[in-house]
C-alpha cells in the first residue's frame, strides 16, 4: 500500500516535470519528436535510479554518520557527474547498441536537475532504501510520461497555424501549461 | 602564460587541490554559521509556541507517544512564575491534499481548552488549502473545549467550518488538532 | 570589450530566462510571488558572480580535460555557502525556495557562463558578466513572480492591491508555464524591434 501511494503520487499527483518543475530543460529541449523523447526518458530512468541508489548510500553511510550533511550538495553533484561518465564508458564497452540509443542523451543528463532533484527529495522525505528506489523509478516514469505526451502534442503543433509571435517556445510553454492543468486533475487522488 | 598540460599527474593534482581548498572553505563557513542556524531554528519553533500558549518565562520539552501508537509528538509546557500556563503540542497529519505532511502547533490551557493554533508546515494548494494559515480559519478553534466542540468539519458532522473549496485540507488540519487533543487529554488525565 | 554592453546584455538581448531559455526550472518553480523570485535571483547572482571570478583567475592552472569537474566543484562550494548563510539568516526564505537552492548547482546558466565566458575572459570582464547575467536572471524571476502574484493573489511583494479572490490558476503550476510563454513571446518581439 505504502509503495502504491509512492508510485501514484510520483507519476501523476506530483509529476516531476509538470508539478515540481524539475527537468524543464530536456522537457522543452528534446521533445520535438516522440522518438527522441522516449530515448531521453530511458536514459533518465537509468541514471536517475542509479544516482538515487548511490546518493542514498552515501548520505546514510558517509554524510550522516560523520555529521557532514552540509557537504550534501557538493558530494551529490560529483557523484552524479562521475556516474554519468562511468555509465557512458561502460555502455560503450558492453552494449554498443544501447550506447547508440542512449549515448547522445547521457552528457545532457548531468545538468538535468530532475536527477539531482530526485536524489535530494529522497533524502528530504526520509525514505528507506527500497522506498528510495521505488520513488526514483516512479519519478523517472513520470518524467517519461510527461515527455512523451508533450512530444506527441508538439508533433501535432508543428502542423498547426500558430500566430507568428507565438511560434516555437512560447506556444510550447502555453501547451505545457494546459498539460499541467490536466495533471492537476490527479491531485487529491492519494 | 601557457596553459597547464593535461597530463595524468596534473589532472589528479588539480582536482585534489580544488577539492581540498573547497572543503576547507566549506568547513570554515559551516563552523561560522552553525550557531546562527541553530538559533534560527530554535527561534522559529519558539515563535510558533509563543503564538499558541499565553506568555511564558520557561519551557519544558517532552516527547509523548500518542494513544493510537503513531509517531511521538513533542510537548512544550510553558510556565510563568513557576506555574503551568499552557502546553504546546506539535501535531501532524498526512491526510492533506499534497503528500507533504501538515504540521500544526496546538496550544492548550491547563483546563484543556484550546488557546490557539499555528501552522508550522504545509504545502497545500496555494490560495485554497493554504488559507488554513489565516486567522479567519484558525480563529474558530480559539478558546474551544474539544470535549464539547466536535473537532471535525461540518460535512462530517462536526462543528468546524471548512475552508471553501478546500475540505480535504481543512479535514487534515482538524485531524492534526484531534491527534494533539487526544494525546494531551491522555497525558493530562494521567497527571490527575 | 565595452564593459557597459557586457553588463547590460543580460537584461534583454541575452536575458538568461526569456531569450537564452536557461535556468527555467527555478524560474517556473519559485515565482509564485515576487519576493521569492527576487530571493532566488539574488542567490543565483551571488553564485554566478563568485564562480565566474574564481574560474577566470584559475583558468590557466586547470588542465583542459578536468575543466568541467573543477568548475562543478567550485560552483557547488559557492552553492553550499549560500545554503548555509541563508539557513542562518533568512530561514523562512530558505524554506520557501526549498530544494531549488541546492539545485542552483545544476542550473545550466551558471556552468554555461563559467565554461563559455569566464574561462576565456579576464577577471574584470568575468565579474561584470556574472553580475549582469545574474541581475538579468533576477529581473526575469522578479517580473515573472510579480505578474503571477498580481494576477493570482492580488498582491505585490506581499502588499495587498486588490482584496478578494483572484485568478488562482496563475499561482498554480499551469500559470507558471503560461505566463512564461507569453513573456518569451513578448521578449522575442522586443528583441526584434530593438
Amino acid at each position: 500500500m505504502e509503495y502504491f501511494v509512492i508510485i501514484i503520487s510520483a507519476i501523476f499527483v506530483s509529476n516531476i516535470v509538470l508539478a515540481q518543475f524539475l527537468g524543464i530543460c530536456p522537457f522543452l529541449g528534446v521533445s520535438n519528436k516522440v522518438d527522441t523523447a522516449v530515448g531521453m526518458s530511458f536514459a533518465v530512468l537509468f541514471v536517475m535510479t542509479l544516482a538515487t541508489l548511490v546518493t542514498w548510500l552515501i548520505y546514510h553511510y558517509v554524510l550522516a554518520p560523520f555529521q557532514i550533511t552540509f557537504l550534501q550538495t557538493i558530494s551529490f553533484i560529483l557523484v552524479i557527474a562521475s556516474l554519468v561518465q562511468m555509465v557512458e564508458i561502460i555502455l560503450k564497452k558492453i552494449s554498443p547498441p544501447l550506447y547508440q540509443a542512449l549515448g547522445i542523451y547521457l552528457p545532457l543528463i548531468t545538468t538535468n536537475c530532475a536527477v539531482m532533484g530526485v536524489a535530494l527529495l529522497t533524502i528530504g522525505k526520509d525514505f528507506n532504501f527500497l522506498e528510495a528506489i521505488v520513488f526514483a523509478i516512479s519519478n523517472a516514469i513520470g518524467f517519461g510520461l510527461a515527455m512523451t505526451l508533450f512530444a506527441g502534442l508538439r508533433e501535432h503543433l508543428d502542423l498547426m497555424e500558430v500566430p507568428a509571435g507565438m511560434r516555437g517556445v512560447p506556444i510550447a510553454l502555453v501547451t505545457a501549461g494546459i498539460l499541467a492543468m490536466a495533471f492537476m486533475g490527479f491531485t487529491g487522488l492519494v | 602564460m601557457a596553459k597547464v598540460e593535461s597530463s595524468f599527474k596534473n589532472m589528479v593534482l588539480t582536482l585534489f587541490i580544488i577539492t581540498l581548498v573547497a572543503s576547507m572553505a566549506l568547513g570554515g563557513i559551516y563552523t561560522l554559521t552553525k550557531e546562527p542556524i541553530e538559533t534560527a531554528k530554535k527561534a522559529a519553533q519558539e515563535e510558533a509556541i509563543r503564538q499558541v500558549i499565553p506568555e511564558f518565562d520557561a519551557l519544558k520539552e517532552s516527547v509523548v507517544d500518542p494513544v493510537d501508537g503513531s509517531e511521538p509528538l513533542v510537548f512544550n509546557v510553558g510556565y510563568k512564575d513557576g506555574e503551568k500556563i499552557g502546553t504546546a503540542v506539535l501535531s501532524y497529519s498526512n491526510q492533506g491534499y499534497d503528500p507533504t505532511t501538515i504540521k500544526v502547533m496546538v496550544g492548550f490551557r491547563p483546563d484543556g481548552s484550546i488557546y490557539n493554533t499555528a501552522v508550522v508546515q504545509q504545502k497545500e494548494t496555494p490560495g485554497l488549502g493554504t488559507k488554513m494559515e489565516l486567522p479567519s480559519f484558525r480563529d474558530q478553534f480559539k478558546g474551544k473545549d474539544p470535549g464539547k466542540f466536535d473537532l471535525r468539519v461540518a460535512n462530517d458532522g462536526g462543528d468546524v467550518d471548512a475552508i471553501t473549496a478546500a475540505t480535504i485540507s481543512s479535514r487534515a488540519f482538524c485531524a492534526a488538532v484531534r491527534r494533539a487533543y487526544q494525546t494531551y487529554k491522555n497525558e493530562w488525565e494521567d497527571e490527575k | 570589450m565595452n564593459q557597459w554592453l557586457n553588463f547590460t546584455k543580460g537584461f534583454i538581448r541575452e536575458n538568461p530566462v526569456f531569450t537564452l531559455l536557461l535556468g527555467l526550472c527555478p524560474a517556473l518553480a519559485v515565482t509564485s510571488s515576487a519576493f521569492n523570485g527576487l530571493g532566488m535571483g539574488i542567490a543565483t547572482t551571488f553564485v554566478l558572480m563568485s564562480s565566474n571570478m574564481v574560474v577566470s583567475v584559475i583558468k590557466n592552472y586547470i588542465p583542459d580535460k578536468v575543466r568541467i569537474p573543477s568548475f562543478i566543484v567550485i560552483i557547488a562550494s559557492f552553492v553550499t555557502i549560500v545554503e548555509l548563510v541563508m539557513q542562518a539568516y533568512a530561514p523562512s526564505l530558505f524554506k520557501a525556495l526549498g530544494i531549488f537552492i541546492p539545485l542552483i548547482v545544476v542550473n545550466c546558466l551558471v556552468l554555461g557562463r563559467a565554461e563559455g565566458f569566464a574561462s576565456k575572459n579576464s577577471f574584470v570582464s568575468a565579474l561584470i558578466d556574472g553580475l549582469g547575467m545574474g541581475l538579468g536572471f533576477t529581473f526575469a524571476l522578479t517580473l515573472l513572480g510579480a505578474i503571477r502574484e498580481m494576477l493570482g493573489s492580488g498582491s505585490l511583494f506581499g502588499y495587498t492591491l486588490v482584496s478578494g479572490d483572484m485568478i488562482l490558476v496563475f499561482i498554480l503550476q499551469p500559470g507558471a508555464f503560461i505566463v512564461l510563454g507569453y513573456l518569451v513571446a513578448m521578449f522575442n518581439k522586443i528583441k526584434k524591434s530593438a
